[in-house]
């Protein structure tokens, strides 16, 4: 067996493999589903239905869909340039403290300035996180794949320290949660009474920025020639240690705005279930998207709505909510295989 | 001293031994992928499944050991998945790794929720007892940390012995060797690469969901969510910080597990003065370290990561 | 009659468009030793790997000994007594000589490696046939000639009765040849058969009993070495006369670069400079000569900027080089780099041909402003070397990994070449072009030559550096001979300095 390039792929042959990887996703987990005991059609359609069936169900996926957003562009754009930023999660959680310090009364400021500050300090917060590792990386050629695992668990450790010292709530009965963040430091909701925030709304103009650094900017060039192939890009005369540098800085502060928002818009507090795993599923989100920042809007919105609709399905049907991160576990590798078919040929001898 | 003498004594020992078991399964199945060219970051997630269906296999009615081999399996199986994509397909062993791990999790955890919907605490199972071995395990300190342990501890040794004598000793170990140094010269005396690395990387994931399983078999005696915690990924580290080599990577190992079972013990003298988090963080922030110490004179495969095409030089 | 050792009959072998194998069939006799004859790119790896079941042929058969061998599969070719010698070695470099040839040798779930019947053996073949190595040793260890013995060691270990030997010399000294072309000798004594892969036509006369001529993927001719002559050989190779380029006479100016008593980093791999002094001239080509390995690497990192001096002096255009010297500083003090691998190092596989063009250049005011990037004049700059350089690609927006290498080579000049550079480093420019691109790339230099360029021109190929290089230096071991001007040595000259034997040596 062996892969042979494709010529440039046309619009329909770049579309079709992708639309095949979610093919192969619904059936592999409609086996699951059988084997749960279920109708198949009945569980995707409780779960489409969960997802987007209503007002609430769409404005609860549009609410999930916001830190996927920023944690999906964060990985987008690191594994451009092939840093393999798997530590999302940890410059989430730093994004998070930094908004609970600055906006829990730290700085009186009225929202019109607090807010701005707030987010620049979350996103020198989530740059600085991910500098470390890129630094490990470019100066003792240490892997980033397993340094930012680790930091992961090390960071949710100093939050959960946090929170049962510094950052405690005095109101909070001895859970480990902080204190509210101040009305100022709120985010509002973009419906009244609804819990949709403007946090989607800096998600989506986020996305359009990474776009045009990607797109437009010399930055974004340096990062694709970088990831493509770093000794050419050196040999061309590409900086590639300050632009992985940049990258982590870039990467890191997205996933920030991540957990600023997720505090700032939607709970108000910390907590240790700020996130339920969004650094990890941003790298589902970056894959499905294929890196792109627009697509990565679509594919955040599509995994959130899996996610809610699989929440709302398992408490009717007897398939377990987990079903969810089946999906999309196995459309993350499905979707590998397709990007591959796309742009090889598998020839059998 | 209070906190140096906690290292003269046997539950001291024993502890640390107990810790390094896992670790020691699972670092050995990392190393048999790596030194075959293929990083593993599927370990996380193998662990997982490994330590889920030993222990239910057992739940049911099955005997320990049928419970090891069915961790084994699990974990081949989803050495092949990872192995076909990465292999053959030649996909990037960074994202595909994440995905099994991703997938490996939430199969175990939906399975779990399915077999048991209503539970609240994690039913218990009767795990592997210590068996010490006679004489031996009444040498004072040492004999007692090495020799009166449970079967999956003596297993972990005799692992390490095996992937020594396979790796160094036998024709298949220089073949799985020479795949992780330069597959064209492997391909050239007429051995399928593929074949190699996929072996190898189901090997080593059957180890690694072994090393898994002994969590819920011998050390524990249940499962619960996020039972693995990042164990597999300072396995990663310690292939590193033992150079990828079976002698080194367990010598790694047991130092790692004598400083996890030291910070437990060292909280419980500082008494709350210090934040427990901090000693949790240790065994994290020391395999960063380790890695940072080793990482430039590390010689690593020389193929590990590319991905090899028949025919291609 | 004995059936032919092998027998190709109508080998075929398409890659997407490209008919690398064209119907090929020959026979080889017992004892016989072959040269398959051809440019690169013509197709004898290919048909060679296809032989040696690396590639699977789309039609046709290959006969070992009367059977058919199975397609796609080393391991039949090794049985039926097949044996390669790659141009590239296969070989592990972190095990030993003794690894390396036993590797695959042995039942495969036997419980134990047989290292002393392994080693017993090495040293009998190593003995009878003079390949003098030591089993124990690290391959890293060893030189290239050496590695090449084990190569050699490798198929004999496994009994084969047919080697093939893919450009063989393309990595050793003269004198290395030399003792390969006994051992060769001893070889077919013993009744192998060799056929020997390489585009060098003295070998070819040295070596072969029988010439092969491949051309663009087809069999063009079979002659009996004996009685054929070296003109007629080169005819059937390149399909028409071979026209040396016309060089005007120099006309040299004032020194552009110059590097004093410079001495480089050690570094893994590559041979490091040793107190090397050169000077590059306006107006002049200046060749470097040498067997790859020995320093050339170095000395072209020099001028890329990937590489600093250690100690001397080293100034460009008259200003010295500093601490900061990198791929940018060259570009900027006027060095255009064409490198040895353009697939590795030149262009970025998988970005387009307009990313590619402005790889060096994104970041000047033409193609950027205040970071951001103006794609209409890339793409113009990407669409002007299309249409200058006659480069054939689909569109600018294509991926550059689906060029040929001659089209690649084209769009690296263009793009190098396109500030109208004082100084060119020219690194193995020719290397595995067809002669048409060979002739073009000769052309572009010999244009910059004219413009008052100071080149320097790096190659294996030592008939490329006679036919255009001012003056000629040989590098050996890391360290540069004293230049010749152009005809002052004799090829058996430069050979003797490419083996590393000091002094103008006139004695062998």
């Amino acid at each position: 067996m062996r892969l042979e390039p494709k010529p440039a792929p046309t619009l329909a042959v770049t579309l079709i493999y992708p639309l095949g990887a979610v093919v192969a996703t619904l059936v592999i987990t409609s086996l699951l589903v059988l084997v749960a005991g279920a109708s198949p059609f009945s569980v995707f359609y409780l779960v489409a239905k969960g997802a987007a069936g209503s007002q609430f169900a769409l404005l609860e996926t549009l609410t999930r869909s916001t830190p996927l957003i920023f944690t999906g562009l964060a990985v987008a754009v690191a594994f451009r340039a092939k840093l393999w930023n798997i530590g999302a999660e940890a410059q989430l959680y730093v994004g998070g403290i930094v908004t609970v310090v600055l906006g829990t009364g730290a700085l009186p400021l009225p929202s019109i300035l607090l807010i701005p500050i707030i987010i620049v300090a979350a996103i020198a917060g989530g740059a600085l996180m991910l500098l470390g590792p890129a630094v490990l990386k470019i100066r003792f050629g240490v892997d980033e794949v397993v340094t930012t695992l680790l930091l992961n668990f090390i960071v949710l450790l100093f939050v959960s320290m946090l929170l049962e010292g510094p950052l405690k709530d005095p109101m909070g009965l001895g859970w480990p949660q902080s204190s509210r963040v101040i009305a100022e430091a709120q985010l509002p909701r973009v419906i009244q009474g609804k819990r949709l925030h403007y946090g989607f709304v800096i998600a989506l103009v986020s996305a359009l920025i990474v776009w045009v650094i990607m797109k437009k900017t010399t930055l974004g060039y340096e990062m694709r020639a970088v990831g493509h192939n770093p000794q050419a890009a050196a040999f061309a005369g590409i900086p590639v240690s300050r632009v992985l540098m940049k990258t982590a800085l870039l990467s890191g502060g997205l996933a920030a705005l991540a957990g600023f928002s997720e505090v700032a818009g939607l709970k108000g507090n910390l907590t240790l279930d700020l996130s339920p795993g969004y650094g990890y599923s941003g790298i589902v989100v970056a894959m499905l998207a294929m890196l792109n920042p627009v697509g990565v809007v679509a594919s955040a919105i599509f995994v959130a709505g899996i996610f809610v609709g699989a929440d709302s399905m398992s408490r009717v049907a007897q398939v377990p909510s987990y079903i969810a991160d089946v999906m999309v576990a196995t459309a993350l590798l499905t979707m590998v295989v397709a990007i591959l078919m796309t742009r090889f040929r598998i020839r059998w001898k | 001293m209070e906190a140096l003498d906690i290292l003269f004594t046997a539950s001291f020992w024993v502890a640390a031994i107990r810790i390094a078991s896992p670790l020691i399964f699972a670092t050995m199945g990392e190393l048999i992928c790596e030194r075959a060219g293929v990083l593993n970051l599927g370990i996380e997630g193998i662990m997982t499944a490994g330590a889920f269906a030993g222990w239910f296999t057992v739940y049911a009615g099955g005997d320990l050991w049928t419970g090891v081999a069915v961790a084994a399996l699990a974990g081949a199986m989803f050495g092949l998945l990872h192995a076909t994509l990465t292999v053959p397909l030649g996909l990037s062993q960074h994202v595909v790794g994440i995905g099994v791990t991703l997938l490996a999790t939430s199969l175990t955890y939906f399975t779990y929720r399915l077999v048991l919907p209503e539970v609240t605490s994690p039913p218990k199972i009767e795990p592997f007892q210590p068996l010490p071995i006679p004489g031996l395990s009444k040498i004072p300190v040492v004999g007692e940390a090495l020799f009166a342990q449970t079967p999956l501890t003596y297993l972990a040794f005799v692992t390490v012995a095996l992937v020594v004598w396979v790796l160094y000793r036998t024709p298949l170990g220089l073949a799985v060797r020479a795949a992780g140094e330069n597959p064209s010269a492997v391909e050239a005396q007429g051995i399928s690469v593929n074949a190699i690395r996929i072996g190898a990387v189901m090997a080593g994931s059957a180890l690694m969901a072994i090393g898994g399983a002994f969590l819920t078999m011998s050390a524990f005696n249940s499962f619960f969510f996020g039972m693995i915690n990042g164990r597999g990924w300072i396995c990663i580290a310690l292939v590193v910080f033992g150079s990828w080599r079976p002698g080194k990577a367990l010598l790694g190992a047991i130092l790692f597990a004598a400083f996890d079972a030291y910070q437990v013990r060292l909280q419980q003298i500082t008494g709350g003065v210090v934040p427990y988090q901090l000693f949790l963080m240790m065994p994290y922030a020391l395999s960063i370290l380790a890695l940072i110490l080793v990482a430039r004179r590390a010689t690593y495969p020389k193929a590990l990561m590319i991905p090899y095409q028949k025919g291609e030089r | 009659m004995s059936p032919p050792v092998l027998r190709l009959n109508g080998v075929t072998k398409r890659f997407g468009p490209l008919l690398a194998n064209d119907a090929i069939a020959f026979d080889l006799q017992r004892g016989e030793v072959i040269a398959l004859l051809g440019e690169n790119g013509a197709g004898k790896t290919t048909l060679m790997n296809i032989l040696f079941g690396h590639y699977v042929a789309d039609e046709g058969t290959v006969e070992a000994f009367g059977k058919a061998l199975s397609p796609g599969d080393p391991r039949a070719a090794i049985e039926a007594g097949i044996g390669m010698v790659h141009q590239h070695f296969t070989l592990a470099d972190n095990m030993t000589v003794l690894e390396n040839i036993a590797l695959g040798t042995q039942g495969f779930w036997s419980l134990r490696f047989d290292r002393a019947g392994a080693r017993e053996r090495i040293v009998k073949l190593a003995r009878t046939f003079g390949l003098a190595v030591d089993p124990d040793a690290l391959v890293n260890a060893l030189s290239v000639g050496e590695r090449q013995r084990v190569e050699i060691l490798k198929a004999l270990y496994r009994d084969a009765r047919v080697l093939i030997l893919d450009e063989p010399t393309a990595v050793l000294t003269p004198a290395e040849a030399e003792a390969l072309f006994q051992t060769l000798k001893l070889l077919v004594g013993e009744g192998l058969s060799i056929i020997f892969i390489s585009h060098k036509l003295n070998e070819v006369m040295a070596v072969s009993d029988r010439v092969l001529v491949l051309r663009a993927g087809k069999l063009v001719g079979e002659r009996a070495t004996a009685g054929s002559t070296r003109a007629e050989l080169a005819a059937l190779m390149v399909g028409q006369e071979v026209e040396a380029p016309p060089v005007p006479p120099v006309v040299s100016g004032p020194a552009l670069l110059v590097i004093q008593n410079v001495s480089t980093p050690r570094r893994a791999n590559t041979t490091p400079l040793d107190n090397a002094t050169l000077t590059l001239h306006s107006g002049e080509i200046t060749g470097l000569a040498g067997v790859s390995g020995n320093g050339q690497a170095a000395l072209a990192g020099l001028l890329s900027g990937t590489e600093v001096p250690l100690s001397g002096s080293y100034t460009v255009q008259g200003k010295p080089v500093g601490k900061d010297w990198a791929p940018a500083a060259a570009l900027a003090a006027g060095i255009a780099r064409i490198p040895e691998d353009r697939h590795a190092v030149g262009t970025i596989g998988d970005m387009s041909v307009t990313e590619n063009v402005i790889a060096e250049r994104y970041a000047t005011p033409r193609f950027s402003r205040a970071g951001f990037l103006g794609w209409a004049a890339a793409r113009k700059f990407a669409e002007e070397i299309i249409a200058d350089y006659d480069v054939k690609c689909p569109s600018p927006e294509a991926r550059i990994r689906l060029l040929s290498g001659g089209n690649m080579q084209k769009l690296i000049l263009g793009r190098a070449l396109d500030p109208e550079p004082v100084i060119i480093l020219a690194n193995q420019p020719t290397r595995g072009l067809d002669v048409g691109a060979v002739g073009y790339v000769h052309g572009k230099l010999l244009e910059a030559r004219a413009r008052g360029a100071a080149i320097l021109l790096i190659s294996e190929d030592l008939e490329e550096i006679l036919a255009l290089a001012d003056r000629v230096l040989v590098i050996s071991k890391g360290t540069l001979s004293v230049p010749s001007a152009r005809g002052e040595r004799t090829v058996r000259e430069l050979g003797e300095l490419m083996a590393g034997h000091a002094g103008e040596g006139r004695a062998a």
